[in-house]
């Protein structure tokens, strides 16, 4: 009901009293705009409340969906299935044409629930029968001394695994576990390295690398973002396997205690193959040896092109002769001392076996000859500091920066201080140690035009970035040089016909641990690169104390050793890797129409 | 009027109710047809990845080289040797075949058809010797 604002009733009343009856009007004025604004005031509180009530009730809704979303198990979108991927937890590794090196396999682990066990007894002697390494009565007291989860196996075959199944004791469970195979066995184990698993839990486990690429490249090969894509090395599976039967090969002819041989693709810094002998099977990898007497060289595991640190001798004697070329101070012809034996402070620098070369050779025929005194007198122009400078821009004092976890640890072994006793011993390999797969980096620097490329197990796409060391010039006088000793030097056996193989060879006594060298314990190594009018592969070997018997007196020197070896090597690899030789060697086969 | 909206109303909601009820069985159906059509995926996968080692396996160097040897009475296979280029100088060229004359050809029209024809060969034989840089 509508109140008038001057109601007749109270006016008249009003007007009798002589009172004001504006004052009436007045008032029912302002109650009425009381009435409004608490309408008003009412309106607003709900709205205000029904807004807070909805804010309420979504935050409440939100939090609750969440603490669901947060509570159930993990689960692939059923819906999208064309996107849902199934992809190994790690990826494979496979060569530079796409053959398998190392994938994954589901198998299964097995463990035990011993309360569930009917007959801890006779599942543990079961269990002994089927797998040889496991022992029933160790098992027995595991299942019976109160434990409530024991781990068996971690792997197992499916044979073995339906042998358990027929034991039938319902305490036995399996687990799915991924497991690493390398199907080529041995081929290429050093660089491969091999496999153990990390987190272990009931329905999976980690596969991480203990060794070798597996170990280096752990990141990307567990990366789920690049999940599927195999990891592609430079190696040739093919040549690989040529370059192991090779050089097994030669170990055994030669009686070696073990060898390394690689071959680089100059250009790219690619290597192709690396092989180290003994090796081992990267399935089964053995245990590393933790004796105190033992020497990690001894062991199968240990990579001897790249964990290897030796003096590597005469084939050093290149590096002297391109940087003195290099430095303006010689060419291939300038003649140089080379009377032995040179002395120097009380060290007398010989050759081998007390030669005297001299009294001047041409800077050519040091090499060739494989001249130490010629060689420290090439290296005394130099000087202690640029030949330091000069090692170092082929990366011969620092670590390789190849993809193995274990080049790192092998830092060359480098004399503090820098003498000109160690200039002059340095020049011709001694007195400092890099590992076989420095100097192949370093010869292929030589090889590449006198660009020094960092080496790289990863098959590269894109032409490789390097720093240029030498001069183009001087880099292919140096590998004249080279060439010359294999057709008039000390590796003549390394001619192979329609390969012009260059190389230098490099015997080094081996040092003893107490100090001092063996006599008749040696490494020797053939650095060489092929073809030599126009470089494409370095190829190193390295034997690990060879020796010829076939003679009358055994021979020790490299040239006779490690120089065969190469020379098969190139034989059999180099038309794998679709290089044609030069020359034709055997007559045209021609077809005739015969009658039989 | 009221009364035919309030029926026709409730009838169109059973009619809902009873295609949201088909829907939600059709959704199950398919996504567990899903689910099925999955794990057969994995498991294919999971083949193809064991098929795959396998025939690496198989295909190993060191297995190949015991074969070749082997069955050397046979295949008669070496290591390839570097004699084995060959120029491609050396290879015959293909004797190009001549499409047999089957008809009479009596016409001076039918000649300069073969010509053509023989034409157009040498000229493909050309051709591909070019491109082999020949």
């Amino acid at each position: 009901m509508r109140t008038p604002l001057r109601p007749l009733a109270r006016v008249l009343r009003a007007r009798a009293d002589g009172s004001n009856p504006d004052l009436i009007e007045r008032e029912n004025i302002h109650n009425r705009q009381q009435a409004m604004q608490e309408r008003t005031h009412s309106r607003a509180a709900a709205r205000l409340g029904l807004m807070a009530a909805c804010f309420a009730s979504f935050f409440v809704l939100i939090g609750v969906r969440m603490g669901h979303l947060a509570n159930t198990e993990p689960m692939e979108p059923v819906a999208s299935a064309p996107g849902a991927e199934i992809v190994a937890q790690r990826a494979d590794i496979v060569d530079r044409n796409g053959r398998l090196l190392a994938t994954n396999m589901t198998t299964h682990a097995l463990y035990a629930h011993p309360h569930d066990m009917v007959d801890p007894k006779g599942t543990a002697q079961a269990l002994a029968e089927i797998f040889p390494d496991l022992k029933a009565d160790a098992l027995e007291r595991r299942f019976t001394d109160g434990r409530r989860f024991v781990w068996i196996r971690k792997v197992m075959s499916p044979e073995q695994m339906q042998l358990v199944h027929d034991i039938g004791d319902p305490g036995l469970l399996f687990g799915p576990r991924e497991m690493r195979l390398y199907p080529n066995g041995n081929l290429l184990a050093h660089v491969l390295g091999g496999y153990s698993f990390g987190a272990e839990g009931v329905h999976s486990a980690e596969v991480i690398g203990t060794a070798g690429i597996e170990k280096a490249m752990d990141a990307r090969l567990r990366d789920p973002a690049q999940g599927g894509e195999p990891l592609q090395l430079s190696i040739d599976l093919t040549v690989q396997a040529t370059v192991e039967e090779v050089l097994q090969a030669g170990i055994t002819a030669l009686d070696a205690k073990g060898g390394a041989a690689i071959i680089m693709d100059v250009y790219s810094g690619e290597v192709i193959a690396l092989a180290s002998a003994p090796t081992f099977d990267p399935n089964n990898r053995p245990v590393p040896l933790i004796g105190k007497n033992d020497e990690a060289s001894d062991s199968p595991l240990f990579n001897r092109a790249v964990q290897g640190v030796y003096e590597l001798g005469s084939t050093f004697k290149i590096f002297a002769a391109a940087q003195a070329m290099e430095l303006g101070l010689v060419n291939p012809d300038t003649l140089v001392d080379a009377n032995a034996p040179m002395v120097w402070g009380k060290h007398r620098i010989k050759e081998f076996e007390g030669k005297n070369y001299g009294p001047l050779l041409t800077v050519t025929d040091v090499i060739g000859k494989s001249s130490n005194v010629g060689t420290a007198s090439i290296a005394l122009m130099i000087g202690g500091v640029r030949q330091q400078a000069f090692f170092k821009s082929l990366g011969l004092f620092d670590p390789l920066p190849i993809e193995l976890v274990e080049a790192p640890g092998a830092k060359p072994l480098i004399p503090k201080k820098w003498p000109d006793i160690v200039t002059i011993t340095a020049s011709y390999g001694h007195g400092m140690s890099a590992s076989p797969m420095h100097l192949a980096a370093a010869y292929a620097a030589i090889g590449n035009g006198g660009i020094y490329v960092k080496p790289t197990l990863i098959k590269q796409t894109a032409a490789a970035k390097g720093t240029r060391v030498l001069s183009e010039k001087v880099a292919r006088d140096s590998v004249d040089m080279l060439r010359g000793v294999v057709t008039t030097g000390t590796a003549s056996l390394a001619e192979v016909p329609g390969y012009e193989v260059g190389g230098k060879t490099g015997t080094a006594d081996k040092p003893k641990r107490t100090g001092g060298y063996y006599k008749d314990k040696v490494i020797n190594t053939f650095a060489s690169v092929f073809p030599a009018s126009a470089p494409r592969y370095v190829v190193l070997v390295t034997l690990d104390e060879p020796v010829d018997s076939t003679g009358p007196k055994p021979k020790r020197t490299a040239g006779w050793t490690a120089v065969p070896v190469t020379a098969e090597i190139i034989r059999r690899t180099a038309p794998l890797m679709g290089l044609r030789p030069k020359v034709e060697l055997a007559q045209e086969t021609t077809l005739t129409a015969s009658s039989n | 009027m009221r009364p035919v909206l309030y029926v026709l109303t409730f009838l169109g909601l059973i009619a809902l109710g009873f295609w949201a009820y088909r829907e939600n069985y059709a959704t199950q159906a398919a996504l567990r047809e899903v689910r099925g059509l999955q794990n057969e995926i994995a498991n294919l996968r999971e083949a193809l990845s064991v098929q795959r080692a396998e025939w690496a396996y198989l295909n190993r160097p060191e297995r190949l080289r015991d074969l070749a040897g082997l069955n050397f009475d046979t295949l008669k296979l070496l290591p390839m040797e570097p004699q084995q280029f060959g120029a491609v100088a050396q290879v015959v060229m293909p004797v190009p075949e001549i499409a047999p004359i089957t008809g009479p050809i009596d016409s001076l029209s039918g000649m300069a058809a073969v010509d053509d024809n023989i034409a157009d060969q040498v000229e493909a034989i050309v051709a591909t010797a070019a491109g082999e840089g020949l």
